[in-house]
């Protein structure tokens, strides 16, 4: 067993990290957040020059086959400079479903450009009713000649309003929750009968939902077999909570360094907060709440790639859990050890404590996961 | 012990009923049921409503326009308007500076700012907090300098809550610098209007405007607008934290807020079924409910041990620590209960006005704003380390 990077993970990790940090001071930040698309598009560039948008893909692709660790060491960073980019959408899981389900023509057409970050995918799988359950889809996709007609609502598409593809999960057969049935399709946002809502999100991005109002789409539209999609989908957000959950490490990281700095700087009664004892065992605890993530996310990140299992969907569900509860905790804790100052939008704090809570509401939140853990537990 | 209502009380609370089912506008309850952003014009239209009806100032003496309730009665008040959609009451003006004025100012003083106060004609706000004196409010530094009829003021406060709204400033200043901290605090009405004071706002991280910086540079104040004696001011302003402290358990709050909850919960859906129906969620508003009966009794307990309609001591600190614990509890499952959509920020829906399609739920947009900003319960009116500091102090003698 062995926990550090080796020197391709490592160098990987500091390119990124050299990378945000010339590139993402925290004013940049709010102007990236105030564009149309709110993020930048020049930054999203530099990703994809650096090949860090293929950083998953097989080496055809330009990328180098990158694993859970190495998805891991890039969103870590990105999650420090609190980066708006839709890199876990666009690559990590519309990359993912296209590579697991696209047959050679439709990674040819889509998944080249999405390494080569020219072209950037959006996710389309939650629905106004499915709470954070992807497999309770009422979208219908209808056999219609040689394609298909869709018709439904999809919820809190997060890079939806620019993006140059959408994956959108239908049902072609079975009931709502059943995971037969459920059928994947790639599609142009500019076709006919798509309706977007676009609005700001409240950690700073962008996004939208989407209404199918007779999406008239071909075959070629179809990602795997009809009505098969359900466990690719499970399996390939299973690979987005991982990366998610390395995010949220980054911005935890980040935040306790700020909270502590503020400590041991901000002065009431004559010392430093950071004498008092109540706020020393809070730090304390946001440490080990930091690390407990730390090391989900570690062992998210080890099975992020492996073949699906009871025991993949254990480590996920409970990734996901304490990044959430953790989140919280340090989210939380952080401002109150701010006091007002944590509260305000002008300092730097208050955005990784919005994104830390927002994170517990993307692919399922705590209570989500714990319901699923439990109800994976082996009786020894 | 008897813990029903009296006959009088019952009367009293369907008094009270009576006068909101006629008297409270109903657009002015829906945007406070359903969160939506309230203006100045509303807080002003329904103080109006209700000085009409002598109700405004529960804290006064009658000779001042006034109202004595019991604690009880204060209590039915409360619970009788947040349930009915009742707009939280301002406090800088009625609940904070009205009690000090009237029990330290001057005959000419009580004359001119209280009868202004009921009329909503003066807009109140808070000048206590400095970037450098928050839970160590003795350590102040805005000065005040006598010279001749005036005080010559300068420095800056901070927090300043609707100061954007605000006519008068109730201020801490240093007014000697030669004694104790404590000491060398004066307590100054300030007409905001005064030449040298400049407003500006603070964004919160739910992108609100509540808060204000206040910039004093040479402000000329008349000496006649020093409250009580001249380095005085700490005695003061801690009499008046005390009366902040009473209102800030929010037990009537958060049952409104509780109330919105189950209502939502039993709209949105989870696996086909009302998310009310879900075992998991169901027991955490259990719990969160079953905590919040237990400090209403806590409430009411602390109340009624106060004679003659006083402010309670130390116990309610222990309310506000309690109370404001419960308050952020709830606004954390409202936006659980809304999943994803808690992640937008559709802005134009927090508008009483907005008339179009509701992006998820008609009450949705403000949750996580609204939970957001409500942190602020747990650091402000003396933050709750400090509270329980003052617990451990005062009751348990540590
Ligand atoms: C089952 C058991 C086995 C033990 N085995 C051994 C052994 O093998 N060898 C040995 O040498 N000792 C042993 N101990 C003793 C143990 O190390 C002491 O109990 C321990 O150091 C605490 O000391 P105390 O009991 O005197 O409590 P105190 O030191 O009096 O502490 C009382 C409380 O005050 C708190 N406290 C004290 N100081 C501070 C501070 N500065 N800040 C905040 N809180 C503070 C403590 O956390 C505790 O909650 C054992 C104790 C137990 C209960
Ligand atoms: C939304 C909002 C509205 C406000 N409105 C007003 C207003 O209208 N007028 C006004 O005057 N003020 C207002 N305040 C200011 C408020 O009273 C202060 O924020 C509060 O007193 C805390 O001060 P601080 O923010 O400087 O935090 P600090 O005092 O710097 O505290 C930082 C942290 O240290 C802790 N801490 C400090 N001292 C101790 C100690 N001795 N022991 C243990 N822990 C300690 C605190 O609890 C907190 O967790 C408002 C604040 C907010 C957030």
């Amino acid at each position: 067993m062995d926990f550090r990077l080796n020197e391709e993970q490592q160098m990987l990790q500091d390119t990124v990290a050299r990378l945000v940090r010339g590139e993402y001071s925290f004013e940049k930040r709010l102007e990236f957040s105030e564009t149309d698309a709110g993020f930048s598009e020049a930054f999203w560039t530099q990703l994809s020059e650096l090949g860090l948008t293929a950083v998953p893909f097989a080496e055809e692709l330009g990328g180098f086959g990158g694993g859970g660790v190495e998805v891991q060491s890039v969103m870590t960073e990105l999650g420090r400079g609190l980066c708006l980019e839709p890199y876990m959408q666009s690559v990590i899981l519309g990359g993912g479903l296209i590579d697991h389900a696209g047959n050679d023509s439709q990674k040819e057409r889509w998944l080249t450009g999405i390494a080569s970050g020219e072209l950037k995918a959006a996710v389309a799988l939650q629905e106004p009713q499915s709470f954070y359950n992807l497999k309770d889809v009422a979208t219908r996709a209808e056999k219609s000649g040689d394609g298909y007609v869709l018709n439904g609502r999809k919820a809190v598409v997060i890079g939806g309003h620019c993006a140059d593809l959408i994956l959108v999960s239908a049902r072609t057969s079975g009931d709502s929750r059943d995971t037969d049935g459920i059928s994947l399709f790639a599609l142009s946002p500019e076709l006919a009968g798509v309706e977007r809502r676009t609005y700001p999100t409240i950690d700073g991005s962008k996004g939208c939902d989407i209404t199918l109002n007779n999406v008239e789409v071909g075959a070629d539209a179809l990602l795997g077999g009809e009505g098969g999609a359900g466990e690719i989908i499970e399996y390939q957000s299973g690979r987005a909570i991982a990366a998610v959950c390395a995010e949220a490490v980054g911005v935890m990281e980040m935040a306790n360094e700020l909270t502590l700095d503020y400590l041991k700087q901000r002065k009431q009664f004559g010392v430093p907060i950071g004498k008092f004892q109540v706020l020393q065992h809070r730090m304390v605890d946001m440490m080990s709440e930091l690390e407990q993530a730390r090391s989900m996310a570690i062992l998210a990140a080890s099975v992020a790639d492996a073949e699906q299992s009871d025991e993949r969907r254990r480590i996920l569900a409970a990734a996901k859990n304490v990044i959430g509860r953790s989140g919280q905790f340090i989210s939380e804790n952080g401002i109150q050890s701010h006091g007002g100052i944590g509260m305000t939008w002008e300092y730097n704090f208050a955005h990784y404590a919005k994104r830390l809570i927002m994170i517990n509401h993307q692919l399922g939140d705590d209570d989500f996961h714990l319901e699923r853990y439990a109800g994976l537990l082996q009786a020894s | 012990m008897n813990m029903n209502y009296t006959a009088e009380e019952l009367a009293f609370r369907n008094e009270v009923r009576a006068f909101l089912d006629e008297k409270l506008p109903a657009d002015i309850a829906a945007k406070v049921k359903g969160f939506r952003r309230l203006t100045k014009d509303d807080h002003l239209r329904w103080q109006k409503i209700l000085n009409a009806q002598g109700w405004y100032a529960t804290h006064w003496p009658e000779e001042y326009g006034g109202v004595k309730w019991t604690p009880v009665q204060k209590h039915i008040w409360d619970e009788e308007s947040c349930r009915y959609g009742v707009p939280r009451s301002i406090p800088f003006g009625v609940n904070m500076v009205a009690p000090v004025i009237i029990k330290f100012g001057n005959e000419e003083q009580k004359q001119r700012y209280l009868p202004r106060i009921l009329s909503g004609e003066d807009w109140w706000c808070q000048g206590y907090s400095e970037p450098g004196a928050g839970s160590d409010l003795a350590s102040l530094k805005t000065r005040a300098v006598r010279e001749g009829d005036h005080y010559i003021v300068n420095g800056q406060k901070t927090w300043t809550t609707l100061g954007q709204h605000a006519n008068m400033i109730f201020c801490l200043v240093r007014t000697n610098t030669e004694v104790k901290a404590q000491e060398g605090i004066s307590f100054l009405l300030i007409d905001m209007d005064t030449p040298g004071i400049t407003v500006r706002p603070i964004i919160t991280l739910d992108g609100e405007h509540e808060v204000n910086e206040v910039f004093f540079e040479d402000v000329k104040v008349p000496v006649e607008n020093l409250v009580g004696e001249e380095d005085k001011g700490w005695t003061y302003a801690k009499f008046l934290l005390t009366y902040e402290r009473t209102g800030l358990a929010g037990i009537g709050m958060s049952k409104a807020a509780l109330s919105h909850l189950k209502q939502l919960a039993s709209r949105r859906i989870k696996n086909g079924r009302p998310l009310i129906e879900d075992p998991s969620f169901s027991q955490r508003i259990a719990k969160v409910e079953i905590d919040l009966t237990a400090a209403a009794i806590s409430n009411l307990r602390i109340i009624a041990s106060v004679e003659g309609g006083g402010v309670p001591g130390a116990e309610s600190s222990m309310l506000k620590v309690k109370g404001t614990e419960i308050r952020q509890s709830i606004n954390d499952l409202a936006r659980r209960a809304i999943g994803p959509y808690a992640i937008p920020f559709v802005e134009e829906e927090l508008d009483y006005e907005y008339d179009g399609d509701f992006l998820s739920d008609e009450n949705a947009a403000p949750l996580t704003a609204q939970y957001f900003n409500n942190r602020k319960l747990s650091i402000f009116g003396g933050s709750n380390e400090i509270q329980k500091n003052i617990v451990s102090k005062m009751i348990l003698g540590l």
